[in-house]
């Protein structure tokens, strides 16, 4: 018996995921976090189950099945309904919550995205147990607690945070800061169905429409695998172009830091850093960006950092990996046309010899 | 209309050093300020009250310092400020925190008038776990429209609001019935420069000063540390990269063959 956990929770057990349904797609952070709990599951020596919340009918709540056993898991909880159409809170909230006291998990995690939020808070709150935001780390301790360490403070800090006296322990993550398991084609386990108990009379809030981002490319940031981006060392906003034009060249994507978001430069979608997107590319290039730890913390998973910085002394060379002391408005271009040539086919063999 | 805002007084910097052997947050010396996601939200609220009238009550959770806060928000126009401060507050997580406002706002329903609509900031930009607004409405019964970028109307006679919500990947159009909660995103409008009239009265204005017992808490076992199921273990600053980023030669270079030395050390590192 665990010492210190009230009697009721004493049974609460396994790790559950919430599989995030994006227009019918499963979120990336899903699948990341099912690479997560795994581990913990693992660590604990319990089961990982997927849970899936969505329509009835379509391909969304298929996939995401298909996905939660593809990335681990070892059951599913599913709750379908034509009311589970789009999100909305209260829906969601109901069939979460409802899953939650008949089956008594130990850990739930979600995605820390505009959905995984709104609806964590709400479940956490009818539940009255603790919800760790924003987590970069996930551990469960020798006496089988879950370890949340999250960053605050706008990541100048990290704290470690325990949920000891209820359960679930639940967390949120944000996108990309989890890597991506392996896909592994293994046979789908016990699916566990379950009604929602609710009326569309019940339910206050209508969808009356959805605007999707006409630029797609805004929404896969967090998920490129080359990403150039731009501060306030560019000094002028057609200076932009020079990013766009070097990350065209790269096949990869482009961001900023936050004060040209301030300046109206570019949308919030692109900026990167604790308030903005985190990335966690192969290679990240950053150009007149000083490196402030709001920024550092968006981009510290990227597998090489690249900086290019007038000032020997920006904070950026401390967490970069390579560094150029250059003027970027003309180091740049000049970056970018011998990438061109590189990159070249018939170059590109010879180079990687 | 009655709308309720609630504001946090935050550190004025997210630049915030552990104490080295104690492992506490040293946060003497750093100046404060109304979270700026909160001034996106009072700046909606004074919005409405623009176009449908009505009055605006500001509510922070806090130190008695916390004043400062509401008489901040007082001289940008808000007309009544509440400090709900209380030694039985202190250490709460997002669940008491949550817990003590839903408390203090349906009082301020009783004595002042049922609010129509709750604001809250996204997010603060210390605590950042966005988990306030949506605890807040749950314990209230509230409608929840979190992430709101704009609310599009407000239909006084059916009391229904319609909003653009930013959503994964586009933004959604809701429409639900009043009262709600909003949570809200920093909009293209800046905070208003209140106006003369407004300053004035708020030097005049008393802050309505509350503790948990006034707010109708008669139970402070779901406030404060005893309130709180997370518990903060462990506090410690991120251990940074032992080593500097690799220079690449610049001296007396054409920008060329710079650019040639980096990317060789690019393909170097991972031969992409
Ligand atoms: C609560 C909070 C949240 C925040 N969230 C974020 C966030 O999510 N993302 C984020 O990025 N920031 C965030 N910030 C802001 C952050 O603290 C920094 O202010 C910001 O990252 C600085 O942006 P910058 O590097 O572009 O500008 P600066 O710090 O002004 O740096 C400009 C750099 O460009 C260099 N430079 C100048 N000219 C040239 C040239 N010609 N060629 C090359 N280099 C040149 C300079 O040496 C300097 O290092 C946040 C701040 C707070 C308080
Ligand atoms: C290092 C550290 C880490 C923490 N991590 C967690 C965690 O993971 N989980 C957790 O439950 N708690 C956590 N807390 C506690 C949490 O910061 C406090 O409960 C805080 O009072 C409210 O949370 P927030 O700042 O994240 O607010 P948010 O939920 O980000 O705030 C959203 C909005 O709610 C309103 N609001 C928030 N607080 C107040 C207030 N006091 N008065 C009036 N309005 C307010 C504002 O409008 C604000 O914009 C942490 C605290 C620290 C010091």
């Amino acid at each position: 018996m665990k010492k210190g956990l009230p009697k009721q929770f004493q049974d609460y057990r396994n790790v559950w995921v919430f599989i995030e349904l994006e227009h019918g797609q499963v979120h990336p952070v899903s699948i990341e976090l099912l690479g997560e709990g795994r581990k913990l599951a693992d660590k604990l020596g319990v089961h990982l189950a997927g849970v899936v919340i969505g329509p009835p009918g379509g391909q969304g709540t298929a996939n995401a099945i298909a996905d939660a056993f593809a990335y681990g898991a070892d059951l599913s909880y599913l709750v379908e309904s034509p009311l589970l159409a789009h999100y909305r809170n209260e829906p969601f909230t109901k069939a979460l919550t409802d899953l939650v006291l008949a089956n008594k998990p130990e850990i739930l995690l979600l995605g820390a995205t505009t959905l995984g939020r709104d609806l964590a808070g709400s479940v956490a709150t009818t539940l009255k147990t603790g919800l760790t935001a924003d987590c970069t780390e996930l551990n469960v301790d020798s006496d089988g607690s879950l370890a949340a360490t999250r960053p605050t403070f706008g990541g100048s800090l990290l704290c470690t945070i325990y949920t000891l006296k209820c359960r679930p322990q639940m967390a949120t993550v944000r996108p990309s800061v989890m890597a991506t398991p392996q896909r592994v084609n293994r046979p789908t386990g016990s699916i566990i169905r379950h009604d929602l108990k609710m009326l569309e009379e019940e339910i206050a809030t209508k969808v009356l429409a959805f605007f999707s981002d006409c630029d797609s490319t805004i929404a896969n940031l967090a998920y490129a695998d080359v990403v150039v981006a731009g501060g306030l060392g560019l000094g002028a906003v057609q200076n932009l172009q020079l990013l766009k034009d070097l990350a065209r060249t790269l096949g990869g994507d482009f961001g900023c830091s936050r004060p040209l978001v301030q300046k109206g430069w570019m949308p919030f979608d692109r900026q990167i850093g604790q308030t903005g997107n985190t990335i966690r590319p192969k290679l990240y290039i950053a150009a007149g960006i000083s490196g402030a730890v709001q920024h550092r913390v968006g981009v510290e998973g990227s597998d090489l950092i690249v900086a290019i910085n007038t000032d020997p002394n920006a904070p950026i060379f401390d967490f970069a990996h390579l560094g150029v002391v250059a003027d970027a408005i003309s180091f740049l271009p000049a970056l970018t046309e011998v990438f061109t040539k590189r990159l070249e086919p018939r170059n590109l063999e010879k180079f990687v010899q | 209309m009655h709308l309720v805002v609630c504001i946090k007084q935050v550190p004025d910097s997210a630049q915030i050093r552990v104490h080295p052997v104690t492992n506490t947050i040293m946060r003497q010396g750093v100046p404060t300020i109304i979270n700026p996601h909160d001034l996106a939200a009072l700046e909606e609220a004074l919005k409405l009250c623009d176009t449908y009238g009505g009055e605006v009550t500001v509510v922070t959770m806090g130190p008695k310092m916390a004043e400062d806060a509401l008489r901040k928000a007082l001289t940008f126009g808000a007309h009544r400020a509440v400090l709900l401060t209380d030694r039985h507050f202190a250490g709460s997580d997002t669940l008491a925190t949550s817990f003590a406002l839903a408390q203090a706002i349906a009082e301020i329903g009783e004595t002042f008038g049922t609010p129509d609509v709750v604001f809250t900031g996204k997010q603060t930009i210390d605590g950042d776990t966005a988990q306030v607004g949506p605890g807040i409405a749950k314990r209230l019964d509230l409608q929840q429209l979190t992430y709101v970028a704009k609310i599009l109307s407000i239909d006084a006679a059916s009391r229904e609001i319609t909003v653009e919500r930013r959503a994964e990947g586009g933004s959604q159009i809701l429409r639900t019935g009043l009262p709600c909660l909003v949570t809200m995103l920093d909009g293209a409008d800046a905070i208003r420069r209140g106006r003369l009239d407004d300053a004035l009265r708020a030097a005049r204005t008393k802050v309505v000063k509350w503790s948990a017992a006034d707010a109708g808490i008669a139970e402070p076992a779901n406030c404060g540390l005893r309130g709180s199921p997370t518990v903060v273990k462990r506090v410690f600053a991120p251990t940074s990269r032992e080593q500097k980023a690799r220079q690449i030669d610049t001296t007396n270079k054409p920008l060329r063959e710079i650019a040639d030395g980096l990317i060789a050390a690019i393909f170097a590192d991972r031969p992409a």
